[in-house]
């Protein structure tokens, strides 16, 4: 079939170009605007910007390394324990902290390892000195890992519920032990998701703002992403802000393509699946370690978590849910969340189908360039700063139309965007796993497009998609970057209203709303797994 | 009642309206989002002044003061803003270059703010001062003066904001900078290790300081009043410092687009006046500049008084700001 006439890369090509023209009219915006007065891209190069440069690069690596390496562990067990007690539970836990902002995050955080936290005194019996606290790179590692360990260990799961069940009959039947099972059935699928998955944290990390400021501990620990927006907020300075994003594009892609070489694609399996799930033993030691390495992870996502909670019930939580200001912001925040991860879902559904069609089709190993950008060149658009689209677009649209008025519109768009990769990776190993299976038999038979779409991929994909959907809403829910530079009265979404609240001596109201988001993240959580239930057959 | 769910779609589909260019009988101030807030001054001197002027005050709120400007400089002279209320002494120089703002009457007239600062274009309606606010249940022998604070015991930790983000934190700097001139960077060093960390703006470091994270943090002399009225507590006070204390004075300006419209005049009039000053010290929490009616509450009168207040010019600060912030970032990021 010509590469044109297959729907699935029309879709994927029409994907990229709604994304590259999100990301290139802001550039352009800021562009024209630079080149007034070009000579801020050149003074940004300092001593100063090399240093943290690195520090950039230093605090994401750690980061990514610490969140990823537990993190196989922590998927690993939860895969091989479908019965774990409270599994869903946990698994729902886990994508609360991607909602919460990073100042609700850190204090939480800090009510445990602070100087003043649950923690600082038995430490501080335990080293003999004050305890100083975790401000600085170890504080910055632990926010990041919060974060991020529940993210990477979800996505992990993804991929490993890929493994078909006859490989794990198999397994049984042959007696492997949990090592040589981890060898040869759990680490080839795993290995494949990881590249994208490191690279995914990694961006987050290397974008990482507020963490690396408050618990950093001063101006040594700061990141490019600080610097984009000082030149953006304060000193409006367009070329500047274009030159420093150049510039962390260009560390992150030379880290994310250095990932890549880790991974390995590796061949799924092609017939179908004729063995029912849980074929998994585990012996009792096993077992021990792997409940170890679960309950672990949820003490240390859940401890953080738990304090906010504690800090939110000592607000008047019924006043606060009374407020119209709360019910509104609730209400934009759940329709700007539902919207940008609808779009979300459907621009990544868009680029995984368009980059295996592309895959199944090319001839020799090389990728074409638009495999490779449909597979990780779109997920640059997380190290793009909202507030640099924000700019761009504001400055580019300013003449023509009332650009306030488009605010809602570009919250949706960026968070959309933003999302766009997380909903890729949660999507991408179920649905090439399948693709694997039924490619033949849908060319057999002459099932395409729609038909295709409905009976062969749905049922397939279903449960991936409400991950994807899931993640991309909390993603949206906590989002605050887009009208960070000029706001806009339109999108007063609820950590708007709590970070307001913060600012004005409110520090009680805050925590309530903060609670109020975690809740509300967690029963949006219960409702994508409710509708991404597979339907029994 | 509308209820929420229309008055958002509505809202989502009105926005894509232009609003209308400014009508005779309304008024359009473009504020921070503080001031327009339920607890804020916004809703009480909407009221006082619709009242007195039989016309209609929109509000139109941003983050803060730097946003504020942002905005203002993005919509150029084509802005819907009549007024543009929240700016503070240290953006009126870029403010002015922008040439978007109008000389404003005789507002100016009817405040006083300490140091006699007065500009042609913008006419202040609050002030306050920086000051290290502190936990007295944590620390009982607070710093008396800057010298003290910077000499002090490390391991009493004060929580600060980043100048390159925050007011605040830029505050604190062109404080320091004012007590210590060349000397600064050789302060910041010694400071340095008391500062239990820099925070991107205000709530965070105010959020660690009431955590109990750190007994000291960088504020207003104006901050313990809210605690004493809102929260009957006595126990966050503002250190005084013998050197004196920097201020911030909040200000407002006409624009281009408001010096056709009347009510642009008659707002700056009544803003400086006591229907817009009564209503400051307990939602704003800053000091009135202009005339009150009403006594303010007593705990006002238990703030810190400043012996001498400290302040640079608007065109001092603009002319050297990124030197200034440049060398507290080479001393600071060692």
């Amino acid at each position: 079939m010509p590469l044109a006439r297959d729907p699935r890369i029309a879709a994927g090509v029409i994907a990229l170009a709604a994304i590259g023209i999100l990301v290139g009219g802001a550039f352009v915006g800021l562009g024209i605007e630079a080149w007034r007065n070009p000579e801020g891209a050149l003074a940004a190069i300092d001593p100063y910007l090399l240093r943290v440069a690195r520090f950039t690069l230093w605090q994401a690596m750690l980061s990514t390394l610490l969140s990823v390496a537990p993190a196989i562990l922590v998927a690993r067990a939860l895969s091989r324990h479908p019965e774990f007690p409270g599994r869903g539970l946990i698994l729902r836990l886990f994508a609360v902290p991607l909602a919460l902002p990073a100042i609700v995050a850190a204090l939480g955080i800090l009510s445990l390892y602070g100087r003043a936290g649950y923690f600082a005194e038995p430490l501080t019996a335990l080293t003999g000195g004050t305890w100083p606290g975790i401000y600085g790179l170890s504080g910055i590692l632990v926010a990041h890992v919060f974060f991020n360990l529940p993210l990477a260990t979800r996505l992990m799961l993804e991929a490993l519920q890929t493994v078909p069940a006859d490989q794990w009959r198999l397994a049984s039947q042959l007696g492997m032990g949990a090592r040589s099972s981890f060898r040869l059935i759990e680490w080839p699928a795993l290995r494949a998701a990881l590249p994208g998955i490191a690279g995914l944290v990694f961006m987050l990390c290397i974008t990482s703002f507020t963490i690396v400021l408050t618990l950093g501990g001063g101006p040594a620990a700061t990141t490019l992403e600080v610097a984009i927006y000082q030149a953006l907020r304060f000193d409006f300075d367009p070329a500047r802000a274009v030159a420093l994003t150049v510039l962390q594009i260009a560390l992150t892609a030379i880290v994310v393509l250095a990932l890549m070489r880790l991974g390995a694609n590796t061949t799924g399996d092609a017939n179908l699946p004729v063995a029912r799930r849980n074929f998994i033993q585990a012996k009792a030691g096993e077992a021990t370690f792997n409940a170890a390495a679960i309950l672990l992870a949820l003490a240390f996502v859940g401890g953080p978590m738990l304090a906010t909670v504690a800090a939110g019930l000592k607000a008047d939580l019924g006043r606060l849910a009374g407020e119209t200001s709360v019910q509104r912001a609730t209400l934009t925040s759940i329709i700007l969340a539902t919207l940008s991860a609808t779009l979300a879902a459907i621009l990544a559904l868009a680029l995984v189908t368009a980059r295996r069609a592309l895959a199944t089709v090319r001839n020799s190993r090389k990728k074409t360039i638009l495999e490779r950008f449909t597979d990780t060149g779109a997920g640059f658009v997380l190290v793009v700063p909202p507030i640099v689209i924000g700019a761009g677009w504001f400055v580019l649209v300013r003449q023509s139309v009332d650009v306030f008025a488009l605010a809602p519109f570009m919250v949706v768009a960026v968070n959309a965007v933003m999302a766009m990769p997380f909903a890729v990776r949660a999507i991408r190993p179920a649905h090439d796993a399948a693709s694997e299976r039924h490619e033949r038999l849908c060319a057999q038979l002459g099932i395409s497009g729609w038909n295709r779409l409905r009976l062969i991929d749905w049922p397939v994909l279903r449960r991936p998609l409400a991950t994807a959907f899931a993640f991309a809403m909390a993603l949206s829910l906590g989002d605050l970057g887009v009208i960070a530079l000029f706001g806009s009265d339109a999108v007063q979404t609820l950590p708007y209203l709590l970070l307001a609240r913060m600012g004005s001596y409110r520090t009680d109201d805050a925590a309530g709303l903060a609670l109020m988001l975690g809740l509300l993240c967690l029963a949006l959580m219960m409702l994508a797994d409710r509708l991404g239930k597979e339907t029994p057959r | 009642m509308r209820s929420p769910v229309l008055s958002l779609t509505s809202a989502l589909a009105f926005a894509a309206i232009a609003f209308p260019a400014t009508a005779e009988g309304k008024l359009t101030v473009y504020t921070y989002e503080s001031f327009t807030a339920g607890w804020g001054p916004g809703p009480q001197v909407k009221k006082a002044f619709e009242a007195e002027c039989a016309c209609t005050v929109d509000f139109v709120s941003v983050a803060d003061g730097v946003a504020l400007l942002n905005r203002v400089k993005l919509e150029g002279a084509s802005t819907k803003a009549d007024i543009v209320l929240g700016l503070d002494t240290n953006l009126t120089a870029e403010a002015k270059a922008t040439g978007l703002f109008a000389p404003h009457g005789a507002a100016g007239e009817n405040v006083k703010v300490p140091g006699d600062w007065s500009d042609d274009t913008f006419v202040p309606y609050d002030y306050s001062y920086f000051a290290v606010v502190y936990d007295t249940d944590k620390l009982k022998t607070p710093p008396k003066s800057l010298k003290e604070l910077v000499e002090g015991d490390p391991e009493q930790k004060i929580a600060i904001q980043d100048p390159r983000t925050s007011t605040p934190g830029l505050g604190l700097l062109l404080w320091v900078k004012s007590v210590y001139g060349d000397k600064a960077p050789e302060a910041w060093a010694k400071l340095k290790g008391r500062v239990l960390t820099v925070t991107p703006g205000w709530s965070e470091a105010y959020g660690l300081f009431t955590k109990g994270e750190a007994p000291m943090v960088l504020s207003y002399t104006t901050s313990p009043a809210y605690h004493m009225v809102a929260e009957s507590t006595e126990r966050y006070q503002a250190a005084t410092f013998e050197e004196g204390h920097y201020l911030q004075i909040e200000v407002a300006g006409i624009t281009t687009t408001g010096a056709k419209n009347p009510l642009s005049e008659k707002f700056m009039a009544f803003m400086t006046g006591p229907g817009f000053q009564d209503v400051i010290p307990e939602t704003n929490w800053m000091l009135p500049a202009g005339k009150t009616d009403k006594p303010l509450n007593p705990a006002f009168d238990k703030l810190v008084k400043p012996a001498k207040t400290l302040l640079f010019s608007a065109d001092e600060v603009a002319a050297n700001r990124k030197a200034w912030v440049d060398e507290w970032l080479g001393v600071m990021s060692k």
